[in-house]
C-alpha cells in the first residue's frame, strides 16, 4: 500500500492534469445544440484515437525476437490508425452533410 | 521538442472539441483536431525517446499505419450516410481494442522482465543497505493502470462490436431473466479479481531497513497465478461488454455508443498514465469527460434518464465514474 501511495506522490502532476481535464471536457461541450450530438460524438471518437501513440510506443520498443509483442503491437497500430483516420473522415462527412442541410435552418433561426 | 508537440496536440484537441460544439465552426474544429493528431503521431514516431533510446521497428510501424489509413479511409468514405452511427461504433471498438492490446503487451513485458531475471540477490548489495528501502518486483501502481486499461478497453471493444452488429441488424436484442443480476455479478467479479491481482503484486518485494533484509520474492507459481488472474479478467471483461450492450434496444444505441466512446477515452488515458504521455492523457480524459456529459445530454434530448436506457446494467455507469477518477 505504501508502494501505491508513493506512486501517487510521484505522479501528482498527472493527477492534477486529470482533474483539470475533466472540468475542461465538461465545460467545452456544455452548450452543444442537439443537432450536433452525433458529429460531436464522432469527433470525440476520433480524438481518443490518441491511443495510437501508445501502440506506436509498444511497437517501437518490442524486441526483434518477441513475436507476441510484435504481432499484438502491429495489430494495435493498425486498429489505432483505423480509429483515428476513420473517425476524422466520418466526422468530416457528417459535417459536410450538415452544412448543406443546416444553412437554411440557420437562416430561419436568425430570421426569428 | 516532443513536449512542445504534445502541448500543441493537447491544445488542438481542446480547441477542436470546443469548435465541434458550434455548427458554424464544427468542420474546421474537426480538421484542427485531426492536424494536431497527425503532428502528435509523427512526433512520437520520430522524436520519442526512452532512456535515450529511440523507437525501432519503423517498418512495422509504417506498415501498420499505412494499412490502417487505407482501410479506415475507404471504409469511412464508402459508408452510406444512414450507416454512419454504426461506423462510429466500429471505429470506437477499434480504439478500445487498441488500448486492450497495449495492456496485454505491457503486462507480458512486466511479467517476462522479472521471470527472466531469476537471480534477485543483487538487490541485497544495492546502494541503499542502510536506512529503509523498498524495492518492488512487480510495481503495483503500474499493474493497476495496466489492468484498468485492459478492463475498460476490452469492455468498450466488445460492447462496440455488439452495438455495431445490432445497428446493422446482424445481432438482435437478446435478454433473459436475471441478466441484470448476472451483469452485476460479473462486474463485481472483475473488480474483485483485479483488486486481488494488484494486492498480490504489492505484497512482493524486498524491504531493507537498517541491516535487516526482508524478502518476499515471487516464484514460478506466483507468475502462473497472476497470469491466470490477468487473462481471467480479460475474458470476463469481454463477457461483460457483450452482455452490457445486448439487452439495450436499437433506438437507444447512440447513447450507448457515446458511453462506450467515453470508456475508450478513459482507456486511452490509462495509456497516458502508463507512459507518462501528456497528449494521450489529455486527449483521453477530455473525451472521457466530454463523452460522459454528451451521453447525459443525449439522454436528456430523448427525455430519458441514463439509468432508464441502461436498465440492463446499471453497474456500467459506475465504472465510468471510477475510471475517470483513476
Amino acid at each position: 500500500m505504501s508502494d501505491f501511495l508513493n506512486w501517487i506522490t510521484l505522479h501528482q502532476q498527472i493527477i492534477y492534469i486529470v482533474i483539470l481535464m475533466i472540468f475542461v471536457g465538461i465545460e467545452v461541450i456544455g452548450r452543444v445544440p442537439s443537432v450536433l450530438h452525433t458529429p460531436l460524438m464522432s469527433g470525440a471518437n476520433a480524438i481518443h484515437g490518441v491511443v495510437i501513440i501508445g501502440a506506436i510506443i509498444v511497437m517501437g520498443k518490442a524486441e526483434h525476437d518477441n513475436y507476441l509483442a510484435l504481432i499484438l503491437g502491429f495489430l494495435a497500430v493498425v486498429l489505432g490508425t483505423l480509429n483515428v483516420v476513420g473517425g476524422f473522415v466520418v466526422t468530416d462527412r457528417m459535417l459536410e452533410m450538415f452544412k448543406g442541410k443546416n444553412k437554411p435552418a440557420k437562416g430561419n433561426k436568425t430570421g426569428h | 521538442m516532443l513536449t512542445l508537440i504534445y502541448l500543441i496536440g493537447s491544445v488542438t484537441f481542446i480547441l477542436g472539441l470546443k469548435m465541434l460544439s458550434n455548427p458554424a465552426t464544427a468542420r474546421r474544429g474537426n480538421l484542427i483536431a485531426a492536424g494536431g493528431m497527425v503532428l502528435a503521431i509523427l512526433g512520437t514516431i520520430f522524436l520519442y525517446e526512452e532512456n535515450g533510446e529511440k523507437l525501432g521497428n519503423y517498418g512495422w510501424i509504417f506498415g501498420g499505419i499505412a494499412i490502417g489509413t487505407v482501410i479506415g479511409f475507404l471504409a469511412a468514405k464508402k459508408v452510406k450516410m444512414t450507416a454512419m452511427p454504426e461506423m462510429v461504433s466500429l471505429f470506437n471498438g477499434m480504439g478500445g481494442a487498441c488500448a486492450m492490446l497495449i495492456s496485454i503487451v505491457e503486462f507480458n513485458h512486466l511479467v517476462n522482465l522479472h521471470t527472466s531475471h531469476v537471480d534477485y540477490e543483487w538487490f541485497a548489495f544495492g546502494p541503499a543497505n542502510r536506512g529503509s528501502l523498498v524495492i518492488s518486483i512487480i510495481p503495483a501502481g503500474q499493474l493497476f493502470i495496466i489492468v484498468l486499461g485492459l478492463i475498460i478497453g476490452t469492455v468498450s471493444f466488445a460492447g462496440s462490436i455488439v452495438a455495431w452488429g445490432k445497428l446493422n441488424g446482424k445481432i438482435r436484442d437478446f435478454s433473459f431473466k436475471g441478466q441484470q443480476v448476472l451483469n452485476i455479478i460479473v462486474l463485481l467479479l472483475i473488480v474483485g479479481l483485479a483488486s486481488y491481482l494488484v494486492w498480490k503484486a504489492s505484497q512482493t518485494g524486498i524491504e531493507i531497513s537498517g541491516f535487516a533484509l526482508e524478502k518476499n520474492l515471487p516464484d514460478e507459481s506466483f507468475f502462473t497465478e497472476i497470469k491466470f488472474l490477468f487473462y481471467s479478467i480479460f475474458i470476463l471483461s469481454i463477457f461483460y461488454g457483450v452482455f452490457f450492450v445486448l439487452p439495450i434496444g436499437g433506438a437507444d444505441m447512440p447513447v450507448v455508443i457515446s458511453l462506450l466512446n467515453s470508456f475508450t477515452g478513459v482507456a486511452a488515458a490509462c495509456g497516458g498514465f502508463l507512459y507518462d504521455n501528456k497528449v494521450m492523457l489529455t486527449g483521453g480524459i477530455l473525451v472521457g469527460a466530454a463523452g460522459t456529459l454528451l451521453t447525459i445530454l443525449m439522454c436528456k434530448a430523448m427525455n430519458r434518464s441514463l439509468a432508464n436506457v441502461l436498465i440492463g446494467s446499471f453497474g456500467g455507469n459506475k465504472t465510468t465514474a471510477g475510471g475517470a477518477g483513476g
